[in-house]
């Protein structure tokens, strides 16, 4: 067993678990943050996205020590339902998921991007993007809503 | 008596909704959410003919005991099976209550209004509401099918954009998945599978299980299936690796690695004869393909292929279950409870009864994937393991390597057609394994779930026989809908081919109309012919002939801005020719790398009256957007020794810098029925890429994948 200190979802947490467990276990079983999905544990599909000092990171391979001191945030840090960030709530008004299994990944990663670049070039959302695979075929709402999000001012 | 499939097995309007306390009322529906959101359209039905608010209603989660047999979600049905029942239940319940509140206030049925739930006399300050009617007695009536449903003009709630049920949760991370589920007393579950289909276990390392029972790590086997379950979930995951490590198996067979499509052609077979979109008589004659050359024709023959394509769901197929010894709880992200619960029941030797299904979402699936499997290996595992509660997850590989894949398929056409552009003679022979491996109750079910192959008494791999029903499987859409004199169809069902398939989005229809609007671009093209024009003439339907006309005025419209160098493809069918229409136009173009891009897609869907317009175009886009990965990217490969296509890096599928624009016109038509739209694209979609690379760069690709290398190939031969 293993204690790291980090600061999740703004808050500061001393996390213990066993050596070599991936971020992702820890986060959904041990924290109860269960919106992180986990997809393939390759590194490949990005539904495992969390933002580790603000950029968007994989989840399911680095292992829990990696990120000692870092600050953590998954798709619960970003708002909840009765208090939806302006991008979960342009997500939701797009209807830009199917299944939804992608789409907590797909949200932290522009929830990253915005966070730097509240006017994205084209280019650099489709290289935020390019990480992340979807199945159902939502990309075009995704994209609508990430339309719409440009140059809207963030609540944050 | 009703006659409606899901009718007649849940007559009552209580099998489909109930009042329940505090003004809410809640659905019953055998139909699941698989991300296609169908639960909000029913939702929006039912709160329209009631006249309530559709925050008012829940939707009960489908179990089985409680949720109207419905035996699937599949096929685009949900909205004419389910849509169409909870109307009708819906309007029966309103009519019902109506007589009981004019009965109430002594007046005539005329004099009654409904706002909000409530009856009222205008003018009055009588009212009284649906849950005060149903107090005391609740509603014990059959759904009237020929009761009147609320007039189309006067619809408040249908055909405008809502945000799908769930939807709140989804974006912020709280929907809760199967993957999700936390239950007593629990154990994460891995399976450890053979290197390919054909391997026998013969043993694990002893001195490993002794090591795992001291960590408190348990091994499950039975014959050759082998799985662990351990308290934490990281531990089970380095616990599978290890034994996949030390377990030696006995290949008893390598995968036959030869040309699928030789294959195909090749191995044994039942050719049946298809007429009006059915096989009548397994006996009908096949008549020869007629080799007649009629003078000024032209005739042109030409063969369409597709690979096995995978269903690739995001999230690998979990399932949960917990057995104390009677009863075996389980939950699925699959299609249809039911008959999992005959599956599952026959495969563990347990009474029906004492097998509960309960539906739980996971990530989309698109078929028959590995979700019904995994649920069983759930169950296999907790009957090992009693009192406690599993929960397995497939891994990446696992659902790569062993889902049932969308079947090979090979068309071969004919076709003429006279100087007058008229088509005077149509063949279309497809080639293909079976898209139906699912469990069937009262056929044998436990045999349809992969790990009954691999117990101690180990199940054989189901021979499907061929389907002869309209429009199933391999012959779905090899009906032409165009007026064609007398087509010549004809079903190959072509058995011991080397992988496992079952159903995939549309089956045989994804290969059948992409060969059929291949061929009709070919021949539009040897007569220098418009091919809207092409279709038009040899076309009846009226609202086909109304989408095919609306796409052209889209893409006219448009046709000032497209780039020089791209292409425009067009294709057209309606879904089992009696479904949702499509037509759809494909605008791309061919790269320095030979590689597609997709500019943007024009598309006129009919799908009846459209009760949820987002979820239509959501299911619009997703479908063409699947479909154009199947079409450009797609392909499982795999050697003697097993299936190479072992995660994404193997298996490539679209990716967010090939989404092209979308131009989308949904005609609504209130008041008729419901026609479905899940998988009225796919067809069309391959189809109009192939015409679009054709029209680009002046090469008619005839096999998927479209890709850089398919494209590069072809250049070589023109
Ligand atoms: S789960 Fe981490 S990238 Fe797929
Ligand atoms: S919405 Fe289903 S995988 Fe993206």
């Amino acid at each position: 067993m293993k204690t790291i200190e980090i600061v999740l979802n703004g808050m500061n947490r001393s996390v213990s678990s066993e050596e070599g467990t991936p971020l992702i276990y820890v986060l959904r079983n041990d924290l109860g943050l269960t919106g992180t999905k986990l997809g393939c544990g390759l590194e490949q599909c990005g539904a495992c996205m969390v933002l580790v000092n603000g950029e968007p990171t994989f989840s399911c391979v680095r292992t829990v020590e990696e990120f000692e001191g870092c600050v953590i945030e998954t798709i619960e840090g970003l708002g909840n339902p009765e208090q939806p960030s302006l991008i979960q709530k342009v997500f939701a008004e797009e209807n830009a998921a199917q299944c939804g299994y992608c789409t907590a990944g797909v949200i932290v990663s522009i929830s990253g991007l915005f966070a730097k670049n509240p006017r994205p070039t084209d280019k650099q959302v489709k290289e935020v993007l390019c990480r992340h695979l979807c199945r159902c075929g939502s990309h075009p709402r995704i994209l609508a809503a990430i339309e719409k999000l440009r140059g809207q001012k963030l609540d944050e | 008596m009703n006659k409606h499939v899901s009718l007649s097995v849940n007559p009552k309007v209580s099998d489909w909704l109930e009042f329940r306390p505090a003004g809410r009322v809640i659905l019953h529906t055998g139909k699941v959410n698989i991300g296609q959101h169908i639960t909000s359209a029913l939702v929006l039905i039912a709160a329209e003919e009631l006249n309530i608010d559709p925050n008012q209603i829940a939707v009960a989660q489908t179990r089985t005991g409680s949720s109207p047999n419905e035996n699937y979600t599949v096929g685009s049905q949900s909205m004419q099976h389910s849509g169409y029942a909870i109307k009708k239940a819906a309007a029966t319940a309103r009519n019902e209550l109506t007589v009981r509140a004019a009965k109430f206030f002594g007046v005539s049925v005329e004099q009654i209004k409904i706002e909000d739930g409530n009856l009222f006399i205008e003018k009055t300050n009588q009212s009284i509401s649906y849950w005060e009617l149903v107090k005391n007695a609740p509603l014990e009536c059959y759904v009237d099918e020929t009761v009147d449903v609320k007039n189309h003009a006067l619809h408040q709630l249908q055909g405008k954009h809502h945000i799908a049920r769930g939807m709140w949760d989804i974006v912020t991370g709280t929907y809760e998945f199967i993957q999700d589920l936390k239950l007593p007393n629990m154990l994460h579950a891995r399976v450890i599978r053979p290197p390919q289909y054909h391997a026998k276990l013969v043993n694990v390392d002893e001195k490993l299980i002794d090591k795992l029972a001291e960590e408190n790590i348990y091994l499950v086997r039975d014959g050759s299936f082998l799985a662990v379950g351990a308290k934490s979930e990281f531990a089970a995951v380095k616990a599978a690796k290890r034994v996949a490590m030390t377990a030696t198996w006995q290949i008893e067979n390598s995968l036959d690695e030869s040309d699928i499509y030789e294959l195909l052609v090749k191995n044994k077979r039942d050719s049946l004869l298809v007429e009006k979109g059915c096989i009548p008589n397994k006996d009908l004659e096949i008549p020869p393909l007629d080799k007649t050359n009629v003078q000024g024709d032209i005739t042109l023959n030409a063969i369409y292929k597709k690979p096995y394509i995978m269903h690739g769901t995001i999230g690998p197929s979990s399932g949960a279950a917990v057995f104390d010894g009677q009863e075996l709880k389980v939950w699925t992200q699959n299609q249809g409870v039911y008959p999992l619960q005959a599956a599952v029941a026959e495969a563990l030797r347990l009474q029906l009864d004492d097998v509960l299904v309960q539906f739980m979402p996971g990530a989309g699936v698109y078929g028959h994937s590995g979700a019904d499997d995994a649920a069983f290996d759930a169950a296999l595992i907790a009957k090992h393991l009693t009192n406690f509660s599993i929960l397995l997850k497939w891994t990446r590989e696992d659902e790569h390597c062993w889902e049932p894949y969308g079947s090979a398929m090979q068309c071969n056409l004919q076709a003429s057609v006279n100087s007058n552009g008229e088509i005077t003679s149509w063949s279309h022979e497809t080639f293909s394994d079976t898209f139906l491996t699912r469990p069937v109750i009262g056929k044998e079910p436990a045999s349809r779930l992969l790990s009954t192959h691999y117990l101690n008494e180990s199940k054989p791999w189901p021979v499907t026989p061929p389907m002869l029903t309209v429009h199933g499987g391999i012959h779905r859409n090899i009906e032409p809908i165009y007026n064609f004199p007398s087509p010549r169809l004809v079903k190959h069902r072509v058995y011991d081919l080397p992988l496992r398939t079952s159903a995939l989005r549309a089956l045989g229809a994804f290969g059948n109309i992409f060969a059929i609007e291949s061929m009709m671009d070919e021949l539009a093209e040897a007569l220098k012919l418009d091919p809207f024009h092409f279709r038009l003439k040899h076309l009846n339907d009226e609202q086909g002939i109304q989408t095919l006309i609306r796409l052209q005025e889209l893409v006219d419209k448009d046709r000032v801005n497209f780039p020089q160098e791209a292409g425009l493809g067009i294709s057209f069918a309606r879904y089992k020719n009696s479904a949702g229409y499509c037509s759809l136009g494909v605008l791309l173009r061919v790269n320095g790398d030979a590689e597609v891009e997709l500019i943007k897609i024009f598309c006129v869907v009919d799908v009846g009256e459209v009760v949820d317009i987002s979820g239509v175009r959501s299911q619009v886009e997703g479908g063409i957007v699947q479909a154009a990965s199947w079409s450009l990217y797609e392909q499982v490969s795999y050697d003697a020794t097993g299936i190479t296509s072992r995660d994404w890096d193997k298996y490539q599928i679209i990716a967010f810098n090939n989404i092209p624009e979308f131009c989308i016109d949904i005609l609504d038509r209130p008041g008729s029925s419901y026609l479905g739209v899940g998988e009225i694209t796919t067809g069309p979609t391959a189809a109009a890429i192939a015409n679009a690379i054709n029209n680009a760069v002046g090469l008619r690709l005839r096999q998927m994948p479209f890709n850089s290398e398919a494209i590069k190939s072809a250049a070589l031969l023109s």
